[in-house]
C-alpha cells in the first residue's frame, strides 16, 4: 500500500509513549499534528532528523503544531534514546503488533521491518494535508513541513474571515 | 536565501562558485568539516566564495549559542573569521568563561564585545540565519549549498571538490 495522500482522514491510533502512558491521535484535534515516521532509534540519519525537529520546538509551536515521532522501537528503547539525545518530542512505540500504525499509513517496509522515513501534516480536523516519503538515507529537513503548516494557517485564516 | 552583503563571506564577490555552510561551532561534524573547507578554499582560490551562516543546535550543544554569539560579536569588530577559525580549532573549549579569553586573544575590545552580545542584535542575526536555513532545507549540521543547491554528498575534500568542479564545468558551458 502506498503512503496515504493529502485529503484522506488520518487513521486513528493509540500508542505507548512511555511504559505507562499512551498517546492517541484524537487528543490533538483542534491543532495541527506533524507525524514523523522514522526507521529506528539510534541510526545516524534519524537522529539528526529528530535532533533538527527537537531544535525547532519554538517554530512548531508558533503554528500550535504537535510533533510526534513514531518507530517500531519499544518504549524502553525510546526512553533511553530520548534521554541520550535530550529530545522533547514524544516518541511513540509502534512495537506491538509491530508496525501496525506504519502499515495503516502505508509507510511500513516489509523487507526491512521498519517504518519508512515519512512525514504527514494533519490538520485540526484530522485530515492529512501533506505527506512525504523520503528516499532511504536522506534526511528530509523541515522546509516541507513548514510550508504545509503555513498553507494550513492561511486556509484557516481565510475560513475565519468567511465565517 | 541568496548570498548577500549581510553574509560573512570569504573570497571574491564575483566568484563563479559559492559554497554556503550552515553550521554549529560545537557540532563535531562541523568541526571535522572545518579543515575540509579550508583546504577547498586553498585549492579553488579565487573561483570560490565561502559563506558561513549560523545554525546552532542548542538542544544538543549547550555552548553552540554562545559560540555563535561570540563569532557574530567579533564580526561587529571586523574579526568574524578570526573568531570563526579559533572556535573551530578550539572546539572543545567553548565554555562561557573561556569565550572572553578567545576574544582577548584575537584582540577584540572586550567591553564592546560583552555589550554587543547583551544588546541582542547578534542573537537576532543568528535567528535570521536559522530561519533562512530551515526554509532552505537544512537537515542537520553542517549543511552545504553549492550555488544555491543543497549538497547531499559526503563532506570530505574529494567529494566536495568534485561537486564544485562539476558545477564549474556546467557554468563554463552554459
Amino acid at each position: 500500500m502506498p503512503a496515504l495522500k493529502p485529503g484522506v482522514r488520518a487513521p486513528d491510533f493509540s500508542l505507548p509513549s512511555t511504559p505507562d502512558q499512551k498517546v492517541a491521535l484524537t487528543e490533538f484535534r483542534g491543532q495541527p499534528v506533524v507525524l514523523v515516521f522514522y526507521p529506528a532509534d539510534w541510526s545516524p540519519v534519524c537522529s539528526d532528523q529528530l535532533a533538527l525537529y527537537n531544535e525547532l520546538g519554538a517554530e512548531f509551536s508558533e503554528f500550535g503544531a504537535q510533533i510526534l515521532g513514531v518507530s517500531v522501537d519499544g518504549v524502553w528503547c525510546h526512553n533511553a534514546f530520548s534521554k541520550d539525545r535530550k529530545l522533547h518530542i514524544p516518541l511513540l512505540a509502534d512495537f506491538e503488533p509491530k508496525g501496525a500504525v506504519a502499515r495503516l499509513y502505508g509507510v511500513y517496509s516489509e523487507s526491512i521491518g521498519e517504518a519508512e522515513r515519512a512525514l504527514f501534516v494533519i490538520d485540526a480536523e484530522g485530515i492529512i494535508r501533506w505527506s512525504y516519503v523520503s528516499p532511504m538515507g536522506i534526511n528530509p529537513g523541515a522546509d516541507g513541513i513548514f510550508k504545509a503548516l503555513e498553507s494550513l494557517a492561511k486556509k484557516e485564516k481565510a475560513a475565519g474571515v468567511l465565517n | 536565501m541568496p548570498v548577500s552583503a549581510r553574509d560573512h563571506a570569504a573570497g571574491p564577490a564575483d566568484a563563479p562558485l559559492s559554497l554556503v555552510e550552515y553550521g554549529d561551532y560545537q557540532c563535531p561534524y562541523c568541526g571535522a568539516a572545518y579543515p575540509v573547507v579550508k583546504q577547498i578554499q586553498k585549492i579553488m582560490g579565487k573561483k570560490l566564495r565561502f559563506v558561513f551562516r549560523n545554525f546552532p543546535l542548542t538542544q544538543a550543544h549547550p555552548y553552540a549559542m554562545i559560540a555563535a554569539e561570540a563569532a557574530e560579536a567579533a564580526a561587529l569588530q571586523e574579526k568574524f573569521w578570526d573568531m570563526h577559525d579559533l572556535l573551530f580549532e578550539q572546539q572543545t573549549f567553548l565554555e562561557p568563561d573561556i569565550i572572553p579569553l578567545w576574544a582577548k586573544k584575537i584582540g577584540l575590545d572586550l567591553k564592546r564585545f560583552g555589550e554587543d552580545i547583551r544588546d541582542g542584535a547578534v542573537a537576532k542575526r543568528i535567528k535570521e540565519d536559522r530561519q533562512s536555513g530551515i526554509r532552505s532545507g537544512v537537515n542537520g549540521t553542517p549543511t552545504f549549498y553549492i550555488n544555491g543547491a543543497r549538497y547531499d554528498g559526503s563532506p570530505d575534500v574529494e567529494s566536495l571538490l568534485a561537486a564544485l568542479q562539476s558545477e564549474l564545468a556546467i557554468r563554463a558551458t552554459a
